[in-house]
Order: structure tokens, then C-alpha cells, then sequence
């Protein structure tokens, strides 16, 4: 019996990897890399949002740390990643996702497995759900601006000051404001469908934003790099994360957090319910909340650990809560009036 | 001695069941409030559930002919705040999903608006609410199910047990701590009472007057009457003892008067022999008399033994001095030797005094006429009769002490075998021992009065 169940789950693994080598998988990867381990024993597989730049100090890490992890590393986006877990029941051993929401409809439908380390314990309890998602960074949506454009004027601290500023100036702003297409990325789709319950000016802002022809992207990387280039004035709502690590290397860009309320977004990490090696996905949950512990890292990846103190400095920082109101927007209908709305505000059909 | 681990103990008693009852009552409690808790934090989940559903189905609204809901962020967020459960809902128009987890099941109408059952590995609580709603002119039936896993309950309760198991411990802790005080001082009049009379000397009979609570006054008055009693008894045996002696004695003395007169008058030979056998009749029971007066007086007295300070030097030439005539009669010679000045000691001198006559009195009888008796006081303190009579036999040695035991070699001689009896139970009174043994210097025998040293 014991080993008849040994051998369909080695043929089950080895279906998995034969189908992942021939590319056989339904859902789409971006990338893939594998970072192995001296000896080689235990293979840790990740599925996760981050681009492999960004994640791979904390890897390089994670493996100085345990030496004999394997890492194999997928990169895809947010509704993939659900799509994996949830639909094709991959056998990822850790999913990490900045998609907060699409997180959490993986562990509330039962997709993810509970997981408690003194680790965990120690997190903060609004970065953590049932004991299957931990968040491990707090990454603020601000808005990136470029210098040039500012030259001759204050950059707006508010959404109403934007709203402002946008209807007063059409002419110079007109075809140069970015902003996530909500449609196609989960982030964008996150923080859109927070700030409409944050603020009545969304909207307004929305409608505005539309009316002078705003470029609409899947990505923040693209978004920054137009800023960067000077095709952009502003960009509205980009993960602060990533537009904190193109500052470094980009001259004429400046990032603008909103004082008026500023939605931090937690990037998470769950078990998923097929994973078969806990103990290891264990290993790196534990060492991902303990980020805050390792400031070298931070200045590599400019991912801000999960941190109550920073939190509680900032008064406007409002961190998305985890938990069933996340579920709200996923509802189909809701989804689609949203985006309904949405289109009618931006796209001005 | 076996019996003492079966005698039960009041105190033990009032223990076992005041712990018992405050067990009791701490198990109800700890079973009450974990109920009342359970039920409370079910009734709040209930409730969440229930103003969660309702929110959804306040939001169903009609829109160009078609029945939608705009599902409202605080109809599930609302489910988030208390407990990390995972929730599920759906809405129906009809029998149609319109939105939701379409695998939720239905209620069963029985059930009314709440229900528990499995879903997806767990078990959930869920709240219904149904609407009428109008859609495209005709009225549709909308059904909300909202569910929420119960893991957040579980820890309440859980919580709540435990808490309600602590306080329960403490409260049986304090209350068995509470019980013993309660057990010792409920108890404390009775060990009040136990040691006013434990104190109490031997001849101390007088009513117990300890303050005593009403429970005990019965057994208070009881033995109160009883000592009364005793009292009573105790002084009349004592005045019949002495009234019996003298009323015996008396008589008994006038007939031998009498007789002696008489015989000194008579001049027939067998008138003269019949005479000095009367003589000896009456001397033989005017001595079983005082013997057994003196028995009876050793019983009742040392069971309430005086506890005096007298010299037994003089006690003893008293003694000797008072039986001198007697031995004069049979020209027995006593001659007494000291060895100490005093030797004061504590007792009773009454006993003392009838156990030193008694066998003083028993050496002249058994001794032939013309011998001599000595009394040894040495300063053990030990008290010698030696004699030069007849002796013990080995065989005797052992229970001549026995009441009415006699000698096997005394036929001859009347007696009641009284006497050693006396002073042996004399010597135990007071912690001493009679010693019997045959004279070393020749014939006769040897009775010692050994007092225990202080």
C-alpha cells in the first residue's frame, strides 16, 4: 500500500516536471530560474510576483543560511499564480504574491495550509491571516513624478490637490499621466479598488485622469520608465518598492507619497495545499518575516520589511487588512461593475 | 487497637463533605459559564453572520430588467474583525447563482435562518436571509447564505474554558481552605470541652462549667449527672467501708472482752479451752474483718490515688508500734533497723499504711511463738519483713499474692490470704513491686516493699 502511494506520487512529481519541461502547463510563467544548492538534498519551488532581480538577494540569503535548499524559482503574475494554485493544483511549495486579495481567496477557499513558527508568532496581527498568509513587506502606492515637469510648481500632497492641478493645467498633463490598467494587473486592480473605498475623489480622479488621455500599464517598471524618459509627467499608484529601487539608478524622478491616505499593500507568502516540501517552504516563511532583522537585504531589494513602527510613524499609511473584505472585490459582479465603472471613468467610451 | 483506623472522625467527615460539595459546585460553575459562554459567543457569531447577510441582500437591486447585487465591503469584512475564519456566501435569484460560491448548499427550510454543516473540509455556521425582489416585472425570490468556519469560536470557547476551569479550581481551593477553618472552629467547643475534662485531676468530679454550645449541652448535662452520681457512690462506698468497719469491729471487741474476763473468772480446765478458742475465733475474724476492709478501701483508693508527701520511716515505726501487743502475745520479739534518718516520699499514706500493717501483721501470724521479726528500712527505699517462720514454698512464690491465696503449707492456721494481696496491689498503685523471697539468714521468709525511686 505504502509503496504503491510512494510511487503514484513519484510518477504524480514527475508528471509535474515533465510537464513543466515541455511548457505543457496551463498557466503562463514569465520566467524561471533555479538557484542550486551545494549538495543538493532538498528543493525548495517557489511560485511567486516578484521579478527574480528584485527576490534574488533574499535567495542568495535564504541559501548562505540553509546551503542545502535548492531553489527553483517561477515568476508569473498574480491571476496565473491563483490560476496555478487554485485550478491546476501545481505542486508549488511556497506562493508569494503582492495580489493581497487574490491571496487571500486562496487560503479562505481552503488552497493553502496552515503554518506556525515562533516566527510567525512574532508578526504583527494585521500582517498575518489564519495562520496561512504571512506578510513579509509593506509597500506603499505613491506617485512618481517627473522633475521636469515640476520645475515651476509644488507636487500635489493630496488626491484632491491632483484633481486640482490636472484640471487646471489640461494642456501640459494631457496623454502624460500613467496609471495601472486595472483590467489586466492585480496590484493596480488592489490598490484602485481600496482607494475607491478610501476616498471619494477616486473617482473624480479617475474621470479626470481619463479626460486628459492617461496611459494606461500593465506593470509599474514600464510606467517608471516612461516617467524616467520624460513621456510621462506622472504616474499615478505605483508600488513604492519598485519605484524606490529605479530611483537609485534613474536621474529626474521623484517619488510623491500621498498625505491624504496612502495604501500600503503587504507582500505575502502562503503554503500552498499541494506543496511537498513544507518544512523548507517553512524555512523561507520564517526567514522572509525576519527581514526586518536584515537591513542589508532591504538595501539590496528596497522591499520594507513588515515593520509596526514605520507604520505607526506615518499616520496617513493605511496597510490593506487582510482578511474577507478582500474577497469583496473578487466577487464577480462587484468586479464587474467595477471595471464597468472603471472603463466608463478612464477610457471615456 | 486494630479499631482506632475504622473510628471516624467528625472532623474528617465535615472535611470530606464540605470538599465534596464545594467540588460540586465548582464543576456547575466551570459547566454554567462554559455553556453561557459557548452560547453568548455563538449568538455573536450568529449575529455578524446575520447583519452580513442582510447587508448583501439590502444590496440587490434591479438594473435594466435584470436582479444584481453590489456587494458591500463591510458585509464581509465585518466577518473579518473578530475571527480569522474563512467565510463563504452566495446569492440566488431563485435557483439561479447570481454570484458566490455556487457549492455552498441551500438550507434545509427546517433549519430557520441558521445553520451548522461541513463545507469544504470545515465546519461552518451560516445565516439566511431571503427577499422578494422584482425583476423585469416579475417578483423573484433572492436568497443569501452567508457562512463563516467556527475555528474562531473554537478558540473563544476554548478561552473561555479555560478560564472558567481556573477560577473554578481557585474558587474549590479557596473554598477547601475555607472548610477547614470552617471544620476547626466548628469543632473547637468539643476540643475545649475534651481538654477541660482532660486536665482534670483523678478526684476531680465537679461539674463541667467550659462555655459549650447548645449541640453539647445534652452530653454536658449528661456528664455533669453522671460525675454527680460517681460522687456519690464514691463517698458512700467510702463511709460504708468505714461505718462496716467500725460496726464490725466493735461488737466483736466486746465479746472478746467479755470472753477474756470470763476465761480469767472460769476454772474448768474445758471451759477454759473452749474459751480461748472463742477467743481465737473472734481475733481470726475481727483480722478477715479489717482485711477485707482494708481490701475494699485499696480498691476504691487507688483508682483516685492521693498524692501526699509523708515519711515512711515513721509511718513504719507507727505501724510496728500498733502490732507490737499482738506480736507480744506470741512473745514474738520485733526489732527495727534503720538505715536511713527520713525517707519522705509521695503517695498515699492510708494505703501505705494498711499494706505495711498488713504484712507486718501476716509475718507475726505465720511466725512460731518465741522468734523474731525484723524490719529492715533501707534507703532504696526498700522495706524488709524478716521472719523466722515457715516460709514459701518455690511452688507459692508466684501467685501467693493472688486474692484469697494461700500457702500450701498454712493449714493450720486461719486466714483469708488477703494480705499480701493488699500490699501487693498497694505497691502497683504506687509504681512499686512487692518481692517476696525466702530469708537468707535461715528459716523463715523475707517480704519486701520496694518503692520505686523518684
Amino acid at each position: 500500500m505504502r509503496f504503491a502511494r510512494i510511487s503514484t506520487r513519484l510518477i504524480a512529481v514527475l508528471l509535474t516536471h515533465l510537464a513543466f519541461a515541455l511548457g505543457a502547463s496551463a498557466f503562463e510563467i514569465e520566467d524561471r530560474r533555479q538557484y542550486p544548492a551545494e549538495d543538493g538534498a532538498r528543493e525548495l519551488r517557489i511560485i511567486s510576483t516578484a521579478d527574480a532581480p528584485v527576490f534574488e538577494p533574499i535567495i542568495r540569503a535564504f541559501q548562505l543560511a540553509h546551503p542545502d535548499v535548492a531553489i527553483d524559482y517561477v515568476i508569473a503574475s498574480s491571476t496565473e499564480l491563483m490560476k496555478a494554485i487554485s485550478e491546476e493544483e501545481a505542486d508549488f511549495d511556497l506562493a508569494i504574491s503582492s495580489a493581497m486579495d487574490l491571496q487571500t481567496k486562496l487560503a479562505n477557499d481552503g488552497f493553502a495550509l496552515d503554518y506556525r513558527s515562533e516566527a510567525t508568532d512574532a508578526l504583527p496581527k494585521w500582517a498575518k491571516w489564519h495562520d496561512q498568509i504571512f506578510a513579509f513587506t509593506q509597500e506603499p502606492a505613491v506617485m512618481v513624478i517627473a522633475e521636469g515637469a515640476f520645475a515651476n510648481r509644488p507636487a500635489p500632497r493630496t488626491r484632491d490637490d491632483l484633481i486640482a492641478m490636472l484640471r487646471d493645467n489640461p494642456a501640459e498633463f494631457d496623454g502624460r499621466i500613467g496609471t495601472y490598467d486595472v483590467r489586466i494587473s492585480g496590484a493596480g486592480y488592489l490598490f484602485a479598488t481600496q482607494d475607491s473605498r478610501n476616498t471619494d475623489s477616486y473617482w473624480r480622479l479617475t474621470e479626470v485622469m481619463g479626460r486628459l488621455n492617461a496611459q494606461l500599464y500593465s506593470g509599474s517598471k514600464a510606467m517608471i520608465e516612461d516617467v524616467a524618459a520624460g513621456r510621462l509627467a506622472l504616474a499615478y499608484n505605483v508600488v513604492g518598492s519598485y519605484a524606490a529601487q529605479r530611483l537609485a539608478d534613474t536621474p529626474g524622478i521623484r517619488i510623491v507619497p500621498f498625505e491624504d491616505f496612502l495604501s500600503v499593500m503587504l507582500r505575502t507568502a502562503l503554503i500552498p495545499k499541494n506543496a511537498q516540501n513544507i518544512e523548507d517552504a517553512g524555512l523561507m516563511i520564517d526567514f522572509l518575516v525576519q527581514l526586518n532583522q536584515r537591513e542589508d537585504i532591504e538595501q539590496e531589494t528596497y522591499l520594507a520589511p513588515v515593520s509596526a513602527q514605520s507604520l505607526n510613524e506615518n499616520y496617513a499609511a493605511r496597510p490593506i487588512r487582510l482578511g474577507p473584505g478582500l474577497l469583496v472585490f473578487l466577487d464577480r459582479l462587484k468586479k464587474e461593475t467595477f471595471l464597468r465603472n472603471w472603463e466608463n471613468a478612464i477610457v471615456q467610451k | 487497637m486494630k479499631r482506632r483506623s475504622y473510628r471516624t472522625s467528625i472532623r474528617r467527615r465535615l472535611l470530606l463533605q464540605l470538599f465534596t460539595m464545594a467540588a460540586l459546585l465548582s464543576l456547575a460553575f466551570f459547566l454554567v459559564v462554559r455553556a453561557v459562554a459557548e452560547r453568548a459567543a455563538a449568538d455573536t457569531q450568529d449575529n455578524i453572520l446575520l447583519a452580513s447577510a442582510t447587508s448583501i441582500a439590502d444590496a440587490i437591486y434591479s438594473e435594466q430588467g435584470a436582479v444584481a447585487v453590489d456587494l458591500p465591503y463591510s458585509a464581509l469584512s465585518m466577518l473579518g474583525s473578530i475571527s480569522e475564519d474563512r467565510v463563504f456566501y452566495r446569492v440566488l435569484i431563485g435557483e439561479e447563482t447570481l454570484t458566490g460560491y455556487d457549492d455552498l448548499p441551500l438550507p434545509s427550510p427546517a433549519q430557520g435562518e441558521f445553520e451548522t454543516f461541513m463545507f469544504r473540509g470545515e465546519e461552518v455556521r451560516s445565516a439566511t436571509v431571503t427577499r422578494t425582489v422584482s425583476s423585469g416585472g416579475s417578483k423573484e425570490r433572492a436568497t443569501v447564505i452567508v457562512a463563516q468556519t467556527r475555528l474562531g469560536l473554537a478558540a473563544i470557547s476554548q478561552r473561555i474554558s479555560g478560564m472558567a476551569a481556573v477560577v473554578g479550581f481557585g474558587f474549590l481551593l479557596v473554598a477547601t481552605a475555607l472548610s477547614l477553618v470552617a471544620a476547626q472552629s466548628a469543632l473547637a467547643p468539643l476540643n475545649r470541652m475534651t481538654q477541660s475534662v482532660a486536665r482534670r485531676g483523678p478526684d476531680d468530679l465537679r461539674p463541667v462549667d467550659t462555655q459549650t454550645p447548645s449541640e453539647l449541652v445534652p452530653l454536658v448535662d449528661a456528664l455533669n449527672s453522671f460525675m454527680a452520681r460517681l460522687k456519690a457512690s464514691l463517698t458512700q462506698s467510702e463511709e460504708f467501708i468505714a461505718e462496716a468497719a467500725h460496726r464490725v469491729r466493735t461488737p466483736l471487741a466486746t465479746v472478746r472482752a467479755q470472753a477474756q474476763m470470763t476465761l480469767r473468772r472460769s476454772e474448768k480446765p474445758e471451759n477454759k479451752a473452749s474459751l480461748r478458742a472463742m477467743i481465737r475465733a473472734v481475733d481470726e475474724s475481727s483480722r478477715s474483718a479489717g482485711q477485707l476492709l482494708d481490701h475494699a478501701m485499696v480498691s476504691l483508693r487507688t483508682d483516685q490515688l492521693q498524692d501526699e508527701v509523708f515519711d515512711l520511716v515513721e509511718l513504719t515505726q507507727d505501724t510496728v508500734a500498733h502490732l507490737r501487743p499482738t506480736a507480744d502475745l506470741k512473745d514474738i520479739a520485733i526489732s527495727v533497723e534503720l538505715y536511713v534518718e527520713t525517707l519522705p516520699i509521695r503517695g498515699d499514706e492510708i494505703l501505705m499504711q494498711n499494706a505495711l500493717r498488713n504484712v507486718l501483721d501476716n509475718a507475726i501470724k505465720y511466725s512460731p511463738e518465741d522468734s523474731d521479726i525484723t524490719v529492715r528500712i533501707t534507703e532504696e527505699p526498700r522495706i524488709s519483713f524478716v521472719d523466722q517462720g515457715r516460709g514459701f514454698s518455690a511452688d507459692d512464690l508466684g501467685d501467693i499474692t493472688k486474692r484469697f491465696s494461700r500457702g500450701a503449707n498454712v493449714g493450720d492456721i486461719v486466714g483469708s490470704g488477703l494480705g499480701l494481696t493488699i500490699a501487693d496491689e498497694v505497691m502497683r498503685a504506687h509504681g512499686g513491686t512487692l518481692e517476696i523471697a525466702p530469708n537468707e539468714e535461715g528459716r523463715g521468709s523475707c517480704v519486701s516493699l520496694v518503692y520505686p525511686r523518684d
